[in-house]
């Protein structure tokens, strides 16, 4: 993108905690950074700061979002540059007890005044549908929901989508996060079908279920840049859809045929 | 009943369950409409039709819905009403 242009903001959502939020937003950020763009990933959980663990920046917070609004501090100083990507930074939530530290207006304002210096504004949005749920949907030009595929996420997730389009932030993509493939098979776990003919929204990508999440986040580096896991294939994937790449979605029995698998079907043909 | 014959009995999959929950609780939690609210807007439109035609009560199915409006992809909510007709009244008893 040109110098000048205005930059997109995108939430990232679900209504339910504990689906991925944060790591999907992590390594968004950093795989749109990968690519080239300018990015700042907001941090909008006040009072349960996250984004800085998962990414790894933890140790160079100075100033939050709070400083910034109450303008103690510029805006400059408070975001942090990622350790490995130079166009990369982390504007940090506050760790107040004070959900309401920030009002919907001061967003705005504040989302608006970042689109006009870089590229990409990731907004990772606190779960449930809240004050601060609403403050950090309003400065969002577009939205993305993650989602399992569990009942309870998807139902938040619906009831979401319905809250967006109300404050007039319509056709959100849908990110399922967790999938086991092993458990579809069985007819265990909701298919990707099922799960969008239930929500009707348009698909962004999916990422398995994949420890090397984990492995990453302890590590303090999105797993988005490992070349080998695949949950980091997923989301190179879905950064490409983002700029506007057309990506084929993973294909999730390919996956599952680790080594082991392989050499199974050497010996016993199947 | 054999071993083999009770592990063949498929029960339905657990997925599909799922989906069918979720979609009866999508139903109500899009509609900011209480069941009880879509029960008296029911009442009040088998009142009205049964003036006019005879009507099969209990078959009768009542929803709240979302869909989109034409040449706009704005999403919109709909009331769907299936109302199963039996006999149109005769004019004359109008």
């Amino acid at each position: 993108m040109e110098k000048g242009n205005k930059g997109i903001s995108i939430v990232v959502t679900s209504g339910k905690g504990g689906v991925g939020k944060t790591t999907t937003s992590a390594n968004i950020g950093t795989g749109l950074a990968m690519q080239g763009y300018s990015v700042v990933v907001l941090d909008a959980d006040i009072g349960l700061r996250n984004l800085d663990v998962v990414m790894g920046l933890e140790n160079r917070i100075v100033y939050d979002i709070v400083d910034v609004v109450n303008k103690n501090c510029k805006l400059k100083q408070a975001l942090i540059k990622d350790k490995r990507h130079e166009k990369l930074f982390l504007l940090p939530a506050a760790q107040t007890k004070d959900k309401t530290a920030v009002s919907t207006s001061q967003m705005v304002e504040l989302v608006n005044e970042l689109k006009e210096q870089y590229d990409y504004i990731i907004i990772d949005s606190p779960a449930g549908i809240e004050q601060g749920f609403q403050y950090s949907i309003a400065g969002a030009d577009e939205a993305i929901i993650v989602t399992t595929p569990e009942v309870s996420a998807v139902r938040d997730a619906d009831r979401v989508i319905g809250i967006l389009e109300a404050n007039e932030i319509y056709q959100p993509k849908l990110i399922i996060n967790r999938i086991r493939q092993d458990m579809v098979k069985r007819g265990d776990m909701m298919t990707i079908d099922d799960i969008l003919d239930i929500l009707a929204v348009k698909l962004l990508g999916i990422v398995p279920d994949d420890e090397n999440v984990v492995v990453s986040t302890n590590r303090g580096e999105p797993v988005v840049m490992d070349e080998k896991a695949i949950s980091g294939r997923a989301y190179r994937n879905i950064v490409k859809r983002i700029i506007g790449e057309e990506v084929e979605l993973l294909n999730l029995d390919e996956i599952n045929q680790g080594r082991f698998s392989k050499m199974m079907k050497l010996f016993f043909g199947r | 009943m054999g071993i083999l014959e009770i592990f063949s009995k498929r029960q339905e999959k657990s997925k599909d369950v799922a989906k069918e929950r979720l979609k009866l609780v999508l139903v109500h939690d899009r509609a900011d409409l209480s069941p009880r609210l879509l029960e008296l807007i029911k009442n009040d439109i088998i009142d009205v039709i049964s003036n006019y035609a005879e009507i099969d009560i209990p078959d009768i199915d009542i929803k709240m819905t979302k869909t989109t409006k034409e040449g706009d992809n704005r999403p919109v909510s709909a009331l769907i009403a299936n109302i199963p007709i039996k006999k149109i009244k005769n004019r004359d008893d109008l």
